[in-house]
């Protein structure tokens, strides 16, 4: 399945949370563990040099996926494979190897930079610990070299984290990111805490940046106009399972999967000027106690009796992609083309 | 929508002061506007941009040491933002509802929802508390609340994060307001919610005619459910208008950068037009145009008026833009309109 284009390989990958009550509690009001699947079965490929989106909404498990690929969560289940090599089998020093070749992007740029740190000394970091500059001259440059990359002054360096709007911040994360020059960023929602002109900003930054050094992005996000704009291929997750994948046009023209056709429509639209739209109905279920059969069942208007009981596989659609859905499968849907 | 005679809302001159051991930081300076009943008022800025504030005062709901410092608001007539604390909580709820961000924190975790829905009836209708309980009921079917019946002796916690919005919807409407106040109402719900929300909204500003001051960073959300908005950046108001005018023929520079920074799914523009550098800080705010250092053609209007002269709200195409560049009647009338942008 892995060929030369492939950079990342995420095969069958569950993350279980324990979120059970404490010990005493379970035994005094006889209570079973509590297992939370966050991410139940997951598999996809990122090719070199293209951007991966992962879209839900909240508890869908996207970001669990992003820390698993970091090697921040080890998987329960499943491989991740980067490059030809199983991240789970690897030695520990050749594991210090790969993990410069790929770095993160959180969310929050006020919690991810250390406030009593030099903004110079948050980047010089992974270039220090890795090894990667000689001298303090070099290391210096190199600082300079990555805030000037990122938009910043290499004056800054002097400066602290506080010193710098929260736009300012993302682009010292990125510069930060970027240190180490690796060819992965997994990008967890990094412009939702950031306002819409700021957010433009980072967006045309990272794909700056991306045609520059041929980066490969995994990006997670929840807003589906910045998917639209940056991805070019686009997951759809619900419930820690992925529903849908297949490239950004495809997916935002021809939605197959009924939960991406529902959320396609309830994106809020500037065309959408006086309109109605019809909302969806139902929220998403306790993760804790998911549904049988498809997860998406009790809110889709396809399903039946197979969909309640049987979980439906990943099947390859003709066109491009993957899905997962009975009805897609048993052509009980029309396709709606949007234009 | 038409326009009675006398709007419901009059915020005019409206000044909110912070006064801090550096002296006093203006956040809310000098902006007016007006609400018509039933109309839906949209409020869009970036965060610092004032919006909330100005919400807050209109509902006196204002935390100290913010002030404010001059300007009137004038609600069905009368005067309410020199009320007393007692005056004004007669008005708040009853007249005023309101809605805010994080549905979680705007309910009491210790008290059911009933209790919390009663408690508010009682307050402002003279019903006894079995007329309130089945009002609350009837509220919270209206909302969308299953099994409301039952539902109404659950605690908040019980509830998911939709469902928590409902209920606060259900206690702005308690009192059948006739303005209600929504400070970035949708915010905190994930989209398919969010759609769900924003329909309540409007079907029930319709049946009931109440207006709303609907306070948001989205233009997505403001675009489906306001008739008009109004721009803000700085504490001031940039530009108000009809809100189709604003969004598909904006006049202001800034809601010109603001629109073609907006990501929207099917255009496939390489990249996004995008407005350099970031808000002033309020200790920093330039004199004249509070945009002019981000402002692209801040060097089309003569004798650097932007950078020394503060612009009111001027007629520009179909809307008001507070721009020098359509000051008529000064020197300058350059066509902005050739750099209106279609979305």
């Amino acid at each position: 399945m892995s060929s030369a284009k492939t950079l990342l390989e995420v095969c069958d990958v569950a993350k279980e949370f324990d979120v059970s009550r404490p010990w005493l509690n379970r035994v005094l009001e006889g209570q079973d563990k509590q297992i939370l699947k966050a991410v139940d079965g997951v598999s996809f490929t990122i090719n070199r040099g293209e951007t991966l989106a992962l879209v839900g909404e909240s508890g869908c498990g996207k970001s669990t996926v992003a820390r698993l690929v970091c090697g921040l969560y080890t998987p329960s289940r499943g491989s991740i494979v980067f490059d030809g090599v199983d991240m789970a089998k690897v030695a520990s020093d050749e594991l210090r190897g790969l993990r410069k070749r790929f770095q993160m992007i959180f969310q929050d740029p006020y919690a991810s930079l250390n406030p009593r740190w030099r903004v110079g000394k948050i980047i010089a970091e992974p270039i220090v610990s890795h090894g990667l500059a000689t001298t303090r001259a070099e290391l210096k440059a190199r600082v300079g070299q990555l805030l000037t990359q990122v938009g910043l002054s290499p004056l800054d360096a002097d400066k602290f984290p506080h010193e710098f709007s929260g736009g300012q911040r993302q682009r010292i994360s990125i510069a930060r990111a970027l240190s180490s020059n690796p060819e992965f960023l997994v990008c967890d929602e990094p412009t939702s805490a950031l306002d819409v002109s700021v957010q433009a900003q980072i967006l045309n930054l990272m794909k700056d940046l991306q045609r520059e050094f041929g980066l490969t992005y995994l990006f997670i996000s929840h807003n589906l106009a910045v998917v639209s704009h940056i991805a070019t291929r686009v997951g759809v997750m619900y419930l820690g399972r992925l529903v849908e994948i297949a490239d950004t046009r495809r997916i935002f023209t021809r939605p197959l999967h009924p939960y991406t056709q529902m959320l396609q429509s309830a994106i809020p639209d500037l065309k959408m000027t006086g309109k109605q739209r019809t909302p969806v109905a139902g929220e998403v279920p306790n993760p804790l106690n998911p549904p049988t059969g498809c997860a998406f069942h009790p809110r889709c208007p396809h399903a039946n009796e197979r969909c309640r009981r049987e979980r439906p596989n990943m099947i390859e659609h003709p066109e491009s992609g993957q899905v997962a859905c009975h009805a897609v499968e048993e052509g009980r849907i029309d396709i709606k083309i949007a234009a | 929508m038409t326009t009675p005679s006398v709007p419901l809302l009059q915020v005019k001159n409206l000044r909110i002061e912070f006064p801090t051991r550096r002296g006093i930081l203006v956040a809310v300076d000098d902006i007016s506007f007006e609400i018509a009943a039933g109309e839906v008022l949209g409020v869009v800025g970036e965060s610092g941009a004032g919006k909330s504030l100005t919400g807050a005062a209109v509902i006196g709901l204002l935390e100290p040491p913010g002030r404010i410092a001059g300007g009137e608001i004038i609600f069905n007539g009368k005067r309410i933002d020199n009320l007393g604390f007692e005056d004004i909580r007669k008005i708040r709820g009853r007249e005023i509802g309101a809605i805010f961000q994080d549905p979680l924190t705007s309910l009491n975790p210790l008290y059911t929802i009933g209790r919390q829905l009663t408690e508010t009836i009682e307050t402002h209708l003279a019903l006894t508390h079995t007329q309130a309980r089945t009002r609350a009921i009837e509220l919270l079917e209206e909302v969308g609340i299953p099994a409301a019946a039952k539902r109404i002796d659950h605690y908040p916690h019980q509830f998911s994060g939709g469902m928590r919005q409902r209920v606060v919807i259900s206690l702005a409407l308690a009192a059948n307001p006739k303005l209600i106040i929504a400070d970035e109402p949708t915010t905190a719900l994930d989209v398919s919610i969010q759609a769900q929300i924003i329909t309540l909204l409007k079907k029930l500003g319709r049946e009931h005619g109440t207006a709303v001051m609907l306070i948001t960073h989205d233009m997505g959300v403001i675009a489906e459910t306001a008739d008009r908005v109004a721009v803000m950046y700085a504490g001031r108001i940039a530009e108000i208008g009809p809100v189709a005018e604003v969004i598909h023929h904006p006049q202001h520079p800034y809601t010109i950068g603001l629109m073609g920074a907006i990501p929207s799914v099917g255009d496939n523009h390489e990249r996004l037009s995008q407005i350099d550098g970031s808000m002033p800080r309020l200790t920093a705010i330039p004199a004249g145009c509070a945009f002019n250092p981000r402002c692209t053609r801040v060097n089309d209007v003569a004798n650097h008026r932007c950078t020394i002269e503060r612009p009111s709200l001027l007629p520009a195409g179909k809307t008001r833009a507070a721009c020098w560049l359509h000051d008529r009647l000064g020197q300058q009338s350059t066509a902005i309109n050739q750099h209106t942008v279609t979305v």
